[in-house]
């Protein structure tokens, strides 16, 4: 029986009367969700709704000649047919730029494609239907003639002067370039003992939501107001986007997102067919809905990690690491993504490296370039699995050139848990990190000594085991450094109102949102804990634009350290309120109140004194009773942004022990480690299980999922039977430790906890596959996804091209 | 032919059902759409993500590879019907109290998948066997641990480890 075994045996120093801070409480809304009545918006129904489908450019980059819709419209159930250009009478295009990041560059994207299509399954054409059946039938009878252009795949030659430009008017492919060069980089290789250089390939991957991407958007030209039923992360973003390319005032846009079935980042960006759906529901004056099926899926939820890193670590005798080089090349699609662009993840990746290291030699040139794939854009843990595993995977490979034992040599190097605050060469500022207690736990953790002994065992019987590592530094908390500072209307501030009601119970409104990772039981434990209640007394309500406060959502690990403080702020201002009322009624000085486990009660003796039924009875009917001129206020609203720090910085390391059988190149999860420091804990095991669920979907990207694109940019394993995901059979257990730095930023303390199994899981597989290959002789393995294919030709057994 | 119609008499969830449908129609959409059951979710239209499975004459199945058609005369079972029954409650309650489901779009097929495990397989039931049979139902949130954690304590509590 495990299921008490998150539960830690002290609380925090966050403790107070019936404190749930540090605590496993169960998720106020498992109880739907586990028994199929959750309300996803591909669950939603309106009266007179239409079915929306799109056409889809079969061509990565052809001009379209005519479409022909007279078919399609005298189809059975057929609502409209809508080119892009008739959209376009309804919703302007847009560009995905941001000023902070100088020079990015990219081209009006529409709704629906007008006059060319850009990749592979961009829409060039809606039906709406009163079924979703007809309307796919009337997109058959589509008679749609392209002429077919040349096409940009290879990101290598994207800014070759042969290779067609694809947005004219930009004049090259090149999005964004970011150079940096700290310390001295020449001087420290020149003078280190060993320099070992290597190209780091990853395949680009997306996130594969369970639940597609669905939209359904109610037009009501009564109140003129659009409804938005959309499973988002980022409602208030949303609302913002709808009325701005619509036309509308944000007050005439309802956006609603109840159940997400999963989002990590796919479900936070303007995608084309979304927006096309709410233009149509303006055009046609009727609820219109879009649900996405899986094909659909692949070619447009956006993808990332399609990098090439050139690396080079520079290294001494004594393990010292003397400097750290990158070039990181990644193609991005044909637009930048709208409205957190395209450049982000390169950005992070020349931020990151070297991250959690002393090293101050660092040089990196990032170049993004458009090329006639699908966009690429932010994917949970944005940037670190690339830079973590470029990092990682160059001091184990150092380590290896000198004859260190790859703890040691991170040991050497990591950022004394002393030496804060400090900052990294690329500029990142660092509050207070963990990484040696981290290090020294998960030694323990995994008996490290007692794993080596086993691995040098089983080599001796031919068994070959791998041991990998990968310290990591997180990205939490974000500041409006992230987006704010370069012109999005993307907020990093957020909102809780809270209010007693007149049975002395509390709601929760809070603008961050809810997609599974348990924010509304984080926001119900902080308001219980700051006010005095049972949990079972709070209401939570997010993703409502009309009954929340303006909020950022959910996106970069930021709902507990962000929302989290805004409802713990709120839920003390709601104290006060409450023990002013109690103090009226009761006579007594407020100061010498609290309440507790829902009782107004003495500070200090907690003796009871009133019950919050009888407070809110008086307060919101018999206020007559109250002392003249008094007037209690029972709802209040706090906000909070971090303002100390650009980023409230996590940091942790992971180790992955694995089995390669080297007849037939798989590779066996046996195990894996994450001890990482998220500050203060609010809900341990919703912590554990974000770094698992983050875990698995990092090993996802070392071991199979890949987007496959042929010469012609056409993507040849977009659906979930030839895209490979991790299944229950082939993942390990996964242990997780925790070092506990609370940020001062805020009197909670927490950091954001969803993206740290991401960002380090790669690595450390990737490491431990070579660890495990290591006494073979093997190519060191550096081109993600390993596959069985790849381990083989790593080790001389198949040739290396097929 | 596309719109050939049928009609088809079934029960589902205990309940009578007489429909006509298109013979084109999944069980998955005839349940979401027409009966209005959306438990059953929609994750790839093609039998490999589970997240449409349903029981049809007491056997799991993949609702988006089955006709509506093909169920005439069939007794079908939803998640709707098994938590209204009680069937599958201390497999709902483990996963409530382990959080072995984060967005919740996989849990009902999970949940019917692990109670045809603890219904069906011999004794004893180890993680990796419980891993295994788990294995056609995907879940991208909890990375599968929490979820065998569930079952797995629904295996001993039903003494059956």
């Amino acid at each position: 029986m495990k299921i008490a075994a998150d539960s830690p045996p002290t609380l925090s120093a966050l403790d107070r009367p019936n404190s749930y801070i540090g605590r496993a409480v169960p998720r106020p809304n498992l109880g739907r969700l586990a028994q199929g009545r959750g309300h996803y918006v591909s669950d939603v129904m309106l009266p007179r709704m239409g079915y929306a489908v799109f056409a889809r450019s079969p061509h990565a980059h052809a001009r379209i000649i005519r479409i022909d819709t007279s078919a399609a419209k005298r189809a059975p159930g057929v609502i409209a047919v809508v080119t892009g250009a008739e959209l376009a009478t309804v919703i302007t295009p847009w560009v995905g730029v941001l000023t902070h990041l100088k020079g990015l560059k990219s081209a009006p994207q529409h709704a629906i494609a007008i006059d060319r299509a850009c990749w592979q399954g961009e829409a060039v054409c809606a039906v709406v239907a009163r079924t979703r059946a007809e309307a796919e039938d009337a997109v058959e009878l589509l008679q749609i003639d392209y002429e077919e252009l040349p096409v940009v795949v290879d990101p290598e030659t994207a800014l070759d002067p042969e290779t067609p430009v694809i947005h004219e008017s930009l004049g090259d492919n090149l999005t964004f370039e970011r150079t940096l060069d700290a310390g001295a980089v020449d001087k420290a290789f020149a003078e280190s003992d060993a320099v070992v250089e290597t190209t780091f390939l990853f395949g680009r991957h997306t996130g594969v939501t369970n639940e597609p991407r669905a939209i359904v958007a109610d037009w009501n030209p009564g109140d003129q107001r659009l409804t938005v039923y959309q499973a988002t992360q980022a409602p208030h973003m949303l609302q913002n986007l709808m009325a701005k390319h619509l036309g509308l005032a944000e007050q005439q846009v309802r956006v609603l997102t109840k159940d997400v079935g999963g989002s990590f980042g796919i479900k936070v960006h303007t995608y084309a067919d979304e927006m096309a759906t709410a233009a149509l529901s303006k055009m046609l004056k009727r609820p219109v809905k879009f649900v996405a099926d899986r094909i659909e899926s692949f070619v447009t939820d956006i993808h990332a990690r399609d990098h090439r890193v050139k690396a080079r670590i520079g290294v001494n005798n004594d393990g010292t690491i003397t400097a750290f080089e990158i070039d990181d090349l990644t193609g991005i699609g044909p637009y930048s993504v709208y409205p957190r662009t395209s450049g982000i993840e390169a950005n992070q990746v020349v931020s990151l490296v070297g991250g959690p290291y002393t090293c101050p030699n660092y040089r990196a040139r990032a170049r993004v370039v458009f090329q006639n794939k699908n966009v690429m854009c932010q994917y949970r843990a944005v940037g670190h699995p690339i830079a973590v595993a470029v990092t990682e995977g160059l001091v184990d490979l150092a380590a290896a050139k000198i004859g260190m034992d790859p703890l040691e040599i991170r040991r050497r190097n990591l950022i004394a848990d002393d030496a804060y605050p400090t900052q990294s060469p690329s500029g990142l500022k660092f509050e207070l990190l963990s990484h040696h207690a981290a290090l020294a736990q998960l030694d323990t953790l995994m008996n490290y000594a007692a794993l080596r002994a086993e691995q040098q065992e089983m080599r001796k019987r031919g068994i070959y085991r791998g041991i990998g590592f990968a310290s990591f530094i997180e990205v939490t908390n974000p500041s409006a450094a992230f987006y704010g500072v370069g012109g999005a209307r993307i907020t990093s501030m957020d909102g809780a109102t809270l209010k007693l009601d007149a049975q002395g119970n509390v709601s929760v409104h809070s603008g961050v949102s809810e997609q599974g990772q348990g924010t509304d039981a984080m926001l119900a434990q902080v308001v219980a804990s700051a006010f005095g209640i049972p949990i079972e007394r709070i209401r939570v309500v997010t993703g409502d634009t009309d009954n929340t406060p303006y909020g950022g959502g959910t996106w970069a690990s930021r709902a507990a350290g962000i929302g989290g403080e805004a409802a713990w702020q709120a839920g003390k201002a709601l104290r006060q309120n409450v023990l002013a009322v109690a103090g009226s009624i009761l006579q007594a000085k407020p100061d010498d109140l609290d309440i507790a486990n829902g009782l107004v009660v003495d500070r200090g003796t907690t003796n009871e004194r009133l019950t919050l039924e009888e407070l809110a009875r008086v307060a919101y009917f018999r206020p007559d009773t109250l002392p003249p001129g008094f007037q209690a206020e029972l709802a209040v609203t706090r906000h909070y942004v971090p303002q100390k720090w650009p980023f409230a910085f996590t940091n942790g390391i992971q180790a992955s022990y694995l089995e390669v059988d080297i007849e037939t190149g798989f590779v066996t999860l046996l195990k894996h480690w994450c001890v990482e420091d998220c500050g203060t804990i609010i809900n341990p095991q919703l912590v554990n299980e974000q770094i698992r669920g983050g875990v698995v979907q990092g090993i996802g990207a070392a071991l199979f999922e890949h987007c496959i694109y042929d010469e012609r940019g056409q993507l040849v394993n977009g659906n979930m039977a030839d895209y490979l995901v991790p299944m229950a059979g082939e993942m390990p257990d996964i242990e997780i430790g925790h070092v506990v730095s609370p940020t001062a930023d805020s009197e909670l303390g927490a950091k954001g906890a969803g993206e740290a199994g991401t960002a380090g899981a790669p690595a450390a597989v990737m490491n431990a596959i070579n660890d495990a290959l290591r006494p073979l002789g093997a190519t060191p393995l550096t081109d993600m996804p390993f596959t069985p294919g790849k381990v083989l030709r790593a080790l001389g057994r198949i040739a290396d091209t097929p | 032919m596309s719109d050939d119609q049928l009609d088809i008499v079934l029960t589902v969830n205990g309940e009578p059902v007489n429909e006509r449908v298109a013979a084109r129609t999944t069980l998955v959409d005839f349940l979401r759409e027409t009966l209005q059951l959306t438990g059953s979710h929609v994750g790839c239209e093609h039998g490999v993500c589970g997240a449409c499975t349903v029981r049809v004459n007491g056997e799991i199945v993949r609702g988006c590879l089955m006709l509506a058609v093909q169920c005439d005369g069939a007794q079908v079972e939803t998640i709707e019907g098994v938590s209204d029954s009680g069937a599958v409650a201390d497999l709902q309650d483990a996963f409530v109290r382990r959080n072995a489901l984060q967005c919740g779009f996989c849990t009902p097929g999970m949940i019917l998948t692990a109670q045809e495990l603890l219904d069906t397989a011999p004794a004893p039931l180890t993680r990796d066997a419980i891993r295994e049979h788990l294995s056609g139902n995907y879940c991208r949130c909890t990375g599968y641990h929490a979820i065998v954690d569930a079952v797995e304590s629904v295996v001993q509590a039903r003494g059956r480890a």
